[in-house]
């Protein structure tokens, strides 16, 4: 089980930019790099966190979020981007406010082969369907592109795609650490 | 090859869907409606264009997702997502994820002809055995039910106004093809009018 003490500092600079910004709706499809922020979504009683079957969900809830007078973000793993792909779309025919906190897998380290393919083209693919790519690397841009990917979102209406490297996030543990 | 066969077709008494869709905006004329692609957004123009309608032209599986961001952050207005069986089952996930949040102002209106009708009529998993009202329910969301022209639609009316978690229903609607009824298909337009009607800024 994670616990808050697995999380890193930075994570919480990330929910607290994300109350900075009046993020009213949390969707995700869960994974341990956004576990802090989703824990901390889920005990707010001003953030609905919203669970996710499938990535796509989530561009559309955002969307009908923002319909309603309210701002939304998702959270997702690489792996999520090629859900989304057509429901993207609705974000580039509306022009809606959109904005992603993405962590990479398939690019350092990675121990799982299947997970290369779509981390590799990660960037490719939001690109491609019009989001704006802005990759994270160290704690302090983390941190500074959160801050500034919400800015472009919601200031100007921008599709936003903020990426925490794998490096920042850490190796996943494979094997049971018993230390 | 060795193909299962399929199951006939059930005889039921179906709604118009033209008709049945006009009947629920009559019904609830303040209602926020999100139309799935195809006829239901055909249908959902042809009863009357309003500012509170929200047309998809696309993103096929979207439309309970979008009522969803919708319902949530309008808690104090009705929600209705209109689609059809065929986009229902693109995004049958989104079922399980209204249920979780179930917001008592939403209402998925699934118009079901047991077919693909935008593509050439094929039949789709509807009429081949799968039965929407049981996995809505299955789902979690309890204000399940599937309704026929013969039952009309007093359980739905009364199901949305009892605000007792979401609604889903199931209407069984005639597999046939209305001239089409074309809403604005310019999604900027549609957005901005949508939400001026709600009194909100453009940022």
């Amino acid at each position: 089980m994670t616990t808050d003490s697995d999380a890193h500092p930075w994570q919480e600079n990330i929910f607290q930019l994300f109350k900075k910004a009046e993020i009213r709706q949390l969707a995700y499809v869960p994974d341990a790099g956004h576990a802090h922020v989703i824990r901390r979504a889920q005990a707010d009683p001003d953030m609905r966190d919203i669970v996710l079957t499938t990535e796509e969900e989530g561009v559309a809830v955002a969307s009908g979020a923002w319909l309603g007078g309210q701002r939304a973000a998702l959270l997702m793993q690489s792996s999520g981007v090629g859900n989304c792909i057509n429901m993207f779309s609705l974000l580039d025919s509306c022009r809606f406010p959109f904005f992603t906190l993405i962590t990479m897998r398939g690019e350092f380290a990675e121990f799982n082969p299947w997970q290369n393919p779509m981390g590799q083209a990660t960037p490719t693919v939001l690109e491609a369907m019009g989001l704006t790519v802005m990759r994270a690397q160290s704690p302090e841009e983390a941190i500074e592109l959160v801050d500034a990917g919400l800015a472009s979102t919601f200031d100007a209406g921008q599709r936003v795609a903020v990426l925490l490297s794998q490096r920042l996030i850490g190796r996943k543990k494979w094997v049971a650490n018993h230390e | 090859m060795n193909k299962p066969q399929q199951p006939a077709m059930p005889a039921r008494s179906a709604f118009d869907r033209r008709q049945v869709v006009k009947d629920i905006l009559t019904r609830l004329p303040d209602a926020l409606v999100v139309s799935g692609l195809g006829s239901p957004s055909y249908d959902v123009y042809a009863a009357g264009d309003r500012p509170g309608n929200f047309y998809l032209w696309g993103a096929m599986g979207g439309s309970t997702s979008v009522a969803l961001g919708l319902a949530l952050a309008q808690p104090d207005k009705i929600v209705l997502a209109i689609t059809g069986d065929g986009e229902q089952l693109m995004g049958i996930g989104s079922l399980a994820t209204v249920a979780v949040q179930q917001p008592a102002n939403l209402a998925l209106i699934v118009l079901d002809n047991g077919h693909f009708g935008e593509t050439g009529m094929q039949r789709s998993h509807a009429s081949l055995g799968a039965n929407l009202t049981d996995m809505a329910r299955a789902c979690g969301i309890r204000n399940s039910m599937s309704l026929t022209a013969s039952e009309g639609l007093d359980a739905l009316f009364s199901s949305i106004e009892a605000r007792s978690g979401t609604t889903f229903a199931q209407l069984h609607i005639e597999a046939h093809e209305h001239v089409r009824a074309l809403p604005p298909r310019d999604g900027v337009f549609i957005q901005n009018r949508f939400r001026s009607h709600l009194g909100l800024d453009p940022f």
